[in-house]
């Protein structure tokens, strides 16, 4: 209903501007929704001059924000990498068409292990392509932190209050109470929520600012001593300040995969199969891991990393004990999404 | 004929209320009362009734009252200062209020966030000095900051028009008939720029109570202002209804202060607009 009336409002509305429709169909292109500083620009107009298919980029920031966009059916889409939780909400919601493999011979690129391990969010392995994984884990400053960083409970330490920087994104901020509490993090008990919100309504007085992608610069600024953060942005971060330093918690964390998807209401699927051939080359792959420096489950691409010290990095390629206590987030349905925005609200005005 | 030409003329402005302010309010109003599957329901408006809800409208109203307060108290004696200098210098003047409006206010924003982070602008040149550093950012006084530094222009303007407009003889007539300075300015210059402090009220007050920018960027998403409460069940939940229900209560607000706006605009006079 929402979605009609929308559309049949945008419909009375659009027919006046027939001439700017017009244009955008004469040209090949393709659509494409990723998350912020996620791709090196060079290998866009790379792609751009081999094929002459022009590339529509646009950001998003957290799943949460690319979800409503595509689901509402206001923008339309070639190419989306979202992670895997919200990889099976939109297969839950029937909004992803298979992909053709048979068009991207680069797939075979791809790791096994992460094909395997995407069986959890796309069972059948029909509908995403990997593209980068990591985990979740605590960036700290050595110069400034003078116990040991191994557990979650670091960050509830009052000694550091103001020098704690947290993740703004729902189910991250859960995550890390549930895991100290010992919780399944994809739970959808309420007691259990209200338990990991009420350790995070504890912690919000220590807590300098909930952020995202500004944690990278803040603690290469040096503004805080621990913040949590993605592994790959973490390679980057000691690239640029030598004091800091990353840990997998102890209690465990969440591992995470980021695939390439195609939508159902996709218009230019073909040029959508070749930008994702493209991405999944071996020397593609390798200079987005450069730019981006998250773990790329391109087996060819790792071969390719000419510094012993990156390909062999157990902060891009951590070890299986490292990942003994890890989950990846699966998809909790509506309720339960309801639910953990419920407490995130509470916790956010405590 | 004539009429003909009026309506041909005002065609593209009535186009533009229809399609980007009607259309856009009838949609949220029916979205405010209807649930998922379209039925009238008041569960939307009712649902800022929670707690952290209130807590959040509470905090923004008070914020946004502060910060026009604030802002009405510097602005008026600058737009009084800015009047007495020679007509010349005013231009310069006054275009140095507007040029920091040239720049997107999300720039100005992260500008201030720059300022005033614990190793920014500020506080280094207050280390490199041994005074006592400034500690603000990601608390309400960062926000306040922001919507006062933000929304100054809106606050100066109207006034300094509304200041511009008096009619020196009416003033020289005061004096003439023997009011001092004093009366001058309360009897006669006051009252005459009522209705600028009201536009200027009304232009900092109503975006300062919906805005979820300043707070974001200046309350390290540790403050939560109604804007934000409003934004995350659009862009992050996706509950169009919820969002759309408290939109009105907050209209609701809006409505409120902007009677009482003309409530005390007893002149009657022309607003002035910028």
């Amino acid at each position: 209903m929402k979605k009609m009336l929308a559309l049949a409002l945008l419909a009375a509305v659009l027919p006046v501007f027939p001439a700017s429709v017009a244009q955008a169909k004469d040209k090949e292109e393709v659509v494409v929704y990723n998350w912020g500083e996620y791709m090196d620009p060079d290998v866009i107009a790379d792609f751009e001059k081999e094929t002459g298919i022009k590339v529509v980029y646009e950001e998003f920031e957290t799943n949460e924000i690319m979800y409503p966009k595509v689901a509402a059916g206001a923008a339309q889409y070639d190419l989306i990498c979202p992670s895997d939780y919200m990889i099976s909400k939109m297969l839950a919601n029937d909004m992803l068409q298979p992909i053709n493999f048979d068009h991207i011979p680069n797939y075979a690129n791809i790791d096994e292990k992460y094909i395997e391990q995407s069986k959890g969010f796309d069972p059948e392995n029909k509908y995403s392509i990997p593209y980068c994984w990591g985990t979740v884990g605590i960036l700290y400053n050595t110069t400034m932190v003078d116990d040991p960083v191994d557990s979650w409970e670091i960050l509830w330490n009052e000694k550091y209050a103001d020098d704690i920087l947290m993740q703004d994104s729902v189910r991250d901020a859960f995550m890390i109470p549930e895991k100290m509490l010992g919780y399944d993090i994809n739970t959808v008990n309420e007691d259990e929520i209200a338990a990991a919100a009420q350790l995070l309504m504890d912690q919000k007085p220590l807590v300098q600012a909930y952020v995202i992608d500004q944690v990278r610069d803040k603690m290469i600024g040096e503004e805080a001593a621990l913040g949590v953060i993605y592994s790959g942005e973490a390679i980057y971060t000691q690239r640029e300040n030598e004091n800091l330093e990353y840990v997998i918690p102890k209690e465990g964390t969440n591992v995470w995969i980021d695939s390439w998807v195609i939508p159902k209401n996709a218009k230019n699927v073909e040029n959508a199969e070749k930008f994702l051939d493209f991405l999944c080359r071996g020397d593609i792959a390798l200079r987005n891991f450069d730019y981006i420096t998250y773990s790329t489950p391109n087996k060819a691409a790792r071969e390719l990393i000419e510094d012993e010290e990156i390909r062999e990095s157990t902060i891009a390629f951590p070890t299986e004990e490292m990942l003994a206590n890890s989950q990846v987030f699966v998809y909790i349905g509506e309720e339960g999404d309801a639910l953990y925005n419920e407490y995130w609200d509470k916790v956010k005005s405590y | 004929m004539k009429k003909q030409k009026h309506v041909l003329l005002s065609g593209p402005y009535l186009f533009w209320t229809a399609a980007f302010i009607i259309i856009p309010l009838l949609m949220i109003v029916y979205y405010g009362l209807t649930d998922t599957s379209g039925a009238f329901t008041l569960s939307n408006i009712a649902q800022m009734g929670t707690p952290e809800r209130l807590k959040a409208l509470w905090l923004s109203l008070l914020l946004s009252l502060i910060a026009t307060g604030i802002c009405l108290v510097m602005a008026y004696p600058l737009a009084l200062i800015l009047t007495g200098t020679k007509v010349n210098a005013t231009g310069f003047i006054v275009t140095i209020f507007i040029i920091p409006m040239w720049m997107n206010s999300l720039l100005r924003i992260l500008a201030w966030q720059t300022l005033l982070e614990r190793n920014g602008v500020i506080n280094v040149a207050l280390r490199f000095l041994h005074l006592p550093e400034l500690r603000i950012i990601n608390t309400p006084y960062a926000i306040a900051l922001g919507m006062i530094y933000d929304f100054l222009p809106f606050m100066l303007l109207p006034i300094y028009n509304a200041l511009e407009k008096i009619d020196q003889n009416v003033i020289n007539a005061a004096y003439d008939l023997g009011a001092n300075r004093f009366q001058t300015f309360w009897k006669v210059i006051f009252p005459l720029t009522v209705p600028g402090m009201i536009s200027g009220i009304t232009m900092v007050f109503v975006p300062a109570l919906t805005t979820f920018v300043i707070s974001d960027f200046l309350g390290g998403s540790k403050v939560l202002l109604i804007g934000n409460v409003i934004e995350r069940q659009f862009t992050q939940v996706g509950d169009w209804n919820v969002g759309s229900g408290m939109s009105l209560v907050l209209m609701v607000f809006i409505l409120i202060s902007m009677a009482v706006m003309q409530h005390y605009d007893k002149s009657g006079g022309e607003q002035v607009v910028l």
